[in-house]
């Protein structure tokens, strides 16, 4: 969870300080107790895949420091190699399927996903994220309705942040639980706080359980709440201050070092100890990303088709 | 040599892949339990099982995303839609994430997928069931386009899709080929993508077309022979790539080029040939290269409307007689 903040508070500066990061940038600063209880409820033969918020959930799932920040820098070391920017962080190796920029779209090709885990015969889950935004869209609806009847091993988890980038949840629907959308397809779900990383866990560790013995799917409404804005451009006058400064009382990263202290599961020279050597982690990933090389100006026409000899149309 | 029907062909494809790879699978609306809605899957829920010859809901942007995802995850699914005209719903998860994926992940993540069905007109549809998708599918790196005129054909090129291609296929087919019957031979082949087949030879005009506009640029051949006109006939059978290549080594030849085909005329395929031939074949053309599309125009209803609005043979040969100068 540190590492996901301070990734992400460093790349936010290098962004707006340095303008070494352009595109859309879209910080995952709040959320990290989702990330952090998955992780624990999973393993790493699981797919995860999500929408454009990524840093989080891909370093989560391990996706180096440096090939993040690289990939933030357009660089040939990113974990797209500098072909997916800060919405399109991939790792096959770590079973993350990206990194999807069009709103709800990875919700129908995440149930994909657990459809060919099913196929196949594995006994892996697929975890499937989604904003509250993207609940509003038509292929949530197709979705369910098919990963239900069909029993897909997926969960499909809201990271409900209150806003869909201006507008909040309530201005999008008669429906402000969207945990409730789950009933019209008779799907399990369930309402989480998405601050505390322990209910994060038992919530997805009880959907994982389910689907593992071949139950099918879960809706699982996480609130939570994002400190900064939809995107880095965002200048957030849909929301109060004080609004913002409630819930960073409730800061999950805050909450566990209590959690730690109270129960002495590691001495105050122990946290530390862990957070320089995050320090130290991030630092390094900007210079990884500052040294490291463009990518070939050949790449253009690479990555496009597997076919090698494709007869790109060049003039 | 035994001659089948065109969707029999597609069956063929389809099952002789299945059965030699686990991975394939159907999906698709009545493609199961009620044998296609064209027939072209007859007998293969029976064949296959539930497993593998899958009825979807009529939610194509759905089970569309879903076989994405089973194809990034190690399957290789055949999509059917009903018709393309359907296929507008689930064009965000072609465009945006079955033809982008390899290139979005730094080729991590590939998308092995065919979507197939009918395209373009077949009768009084009306507008909304007569849109011919070729060149707006062509238009988007990252896919192939295959639009194929015969079961022959149709068999090879699909065999083909299944089992060597690694990218995600577009694949047009057309109600009104359906029944056409066609030699196709007992033993296995392929056909490879990209590569066009000259049907008939000749001299004076080339001709070029695809899927079932090649019944027109044949009958328009086989008129203007009566007249003593020679024309060669190409059959693009891909979209993307195009093999101009092809085109142009008749167009040495000819000098004249007409191209008839089904899309609207608005940067459609013979756009692009018409590009690309008198960049790579200006010193060889002694006419300007002209086309026939359909009317620039929704298909309407009534039976007159809907025959002026796609190409035919008798237009064929009037335009085939401008390029020539022909005084008759």
């Amino acid at each position: 969870m540190q590492l996901i903040r301070q990734f992400e508070l460093k790349a936010e500066e290098m962004y707006k300080m340095a303008g070494k990061i352009r595109g859309f940038f879209h910080a995952y600063v709040g959320q990290e107790a989702i990330a952090a209880g998955c992780m624990t409820a999973t393993t790493p033969d699981d797919p995860y895949i999500t929408a454009y918020r990524d840093h989080g959930l891909g370093l989560a799932r391990g996706i180096s420091p440096n090939a993040a920040m690289a990939e933030l820098y357009g660089k040939a070391t990113g974990a797209s190699k500098g072909k997916g920017g800060s919405m399109h962080f991939f790792s096959f190796e770590h079973k993350f399927f990206g990194g999807h920029g069009i709103v709800g779209a990875q919700i129908g090709t995440g149930a994909g996903l657990a459809f060919a885990e099913k196929y196949k015969g594995t006994n892996n889950v697929v975890l499937c994220f989604f904003g509250d935004g993207a609940s509003r869209q038509g292929i949530l609806h197709e979705t369910f309705n098919m990963a239900m009847t069909w029993k897909l091993p997926v969960i499909f988890i809201c990271e409900n942040n209150h806003y869909a980038m201006g507008t909040s949840v309530e201005r999008t629907s008669n429906v402000i639980d969207i945990y409730k959308l789950a009933d019209a397809y008779e799907m399990p779900a369930d309402k989480v706080d998405g601050m505390i990383p322990e209910n994060v866990h038992e919530s997805v560790a009880r959907a994982v359980k389910r689907a593992r013995e071949g139950d099918g799917p879960t809706l699982l409404e996480m609130k939570t709440y994002r400190y900064k804005g939809h995107s880095i451009s965002d200048p957030q006058k849909y929301r109060s201050k004080e609004e913002v400064d409630d819930y960073k009382e409730q800061d999950p990263i805050q909450r566990v070092l209590k959690t730690i202290s109270d129960n002495k599961f590691a001495t105050p020279a122990e946290i530390e100890a862990i957070d320089n050597k995050i320090n130290t982690l991030v630092e390094a990933s900007v210079k990884f990303a500052e040294e490291s090389p463009l990518p070939d100006d050949s790449e253009v026409y690479k990555d496009v088709y597997i076919d090698q000899n494709y007869p790109f149309i060049v003039d | 040599m035994r001659s089948i029907p065109f969707r029999e062909a597609l069956r063929e494809a389809m099952s002789e892949e299945m059965r030699r790879d686990e991975r394939v699978f159907l999906m698709g609306e009545e493609v199961a339990e009620y044998n296609g809605a064209y027939k072209v899957s007859q007998g293969m829920l029976a064949e296959f099982g539930a497993k593998r010859v899958i009825d979807t809901p009529i939610a194509e942007l759905g089970f569309a995303a879903i076989a994405v995802g089973a194809a990034q995850n190690g399957l290789r699914p055949l999509v059917e839609f009903m018709t393309w005209n359907f296929a507008v719903l689930p064009l965000d998860q072609i465009l945006n994430t079955a033809s982008k994926m390899l290139a979005m992940s730094g080729g991590q993540i590939g998308c092995p997928i065919v979507f197939r069905g009918p395209n373009g007109s077949a009768g009084q549809l009306g507008a909304q069931h007569s849109t011919a998708f070729d060149s707006l599918y062509a238009n988007i790196p990252g896919l192939k386009v295959v639009s194929p005129s015969n079961g022959y054909d149709a068999k090879g090129l699909l065999k083909q899709c299944i089992r060597y291609e690694e990218d995600p296929i577009v694949f047009f087919e057309s109600e009104v080929m359906y029944g056409d019957k066609c030699e196709v031979p007992e033993e296995e082949y392929y056909i490879p993508l990209g590569k066009a087949d000259v049907k008939r030879a000749g001299r004076d005009v080339t001709i070029v077309s695809y899927n079932k506009m090649m019944k027109v640029a044949l009958g328009a051949a086989a008129e203007l022979e009566k007249e003593g006109v020679s024309a060669e006939v190409i059959d693009l059978r891909t979209i993307r790539p195009l093999d101009w290549e092809t085109i142009l080594e008749s167009v040495k030849k000819t000098n004249r080029l007409v191209i008839v085909e089904e899309q609207w005329p608005f940067a459609s395929v013979s756009s692009e040939i018409t590009y690309r031939i008198q960049k790579e074949g200006f010193d060889y053309l002694d006419a300007p290269i002209r086309r026939i599309c359909s009317a620039d125009a929704p298909m309407h209803y009534a039976a007159n409307l809907t025959a002026l609005a796609i190409p035919d043979v008798e237009r064929t040969v009037k335009l085939v007689k401008e390029v020539m100068y022909s005084k008759k």
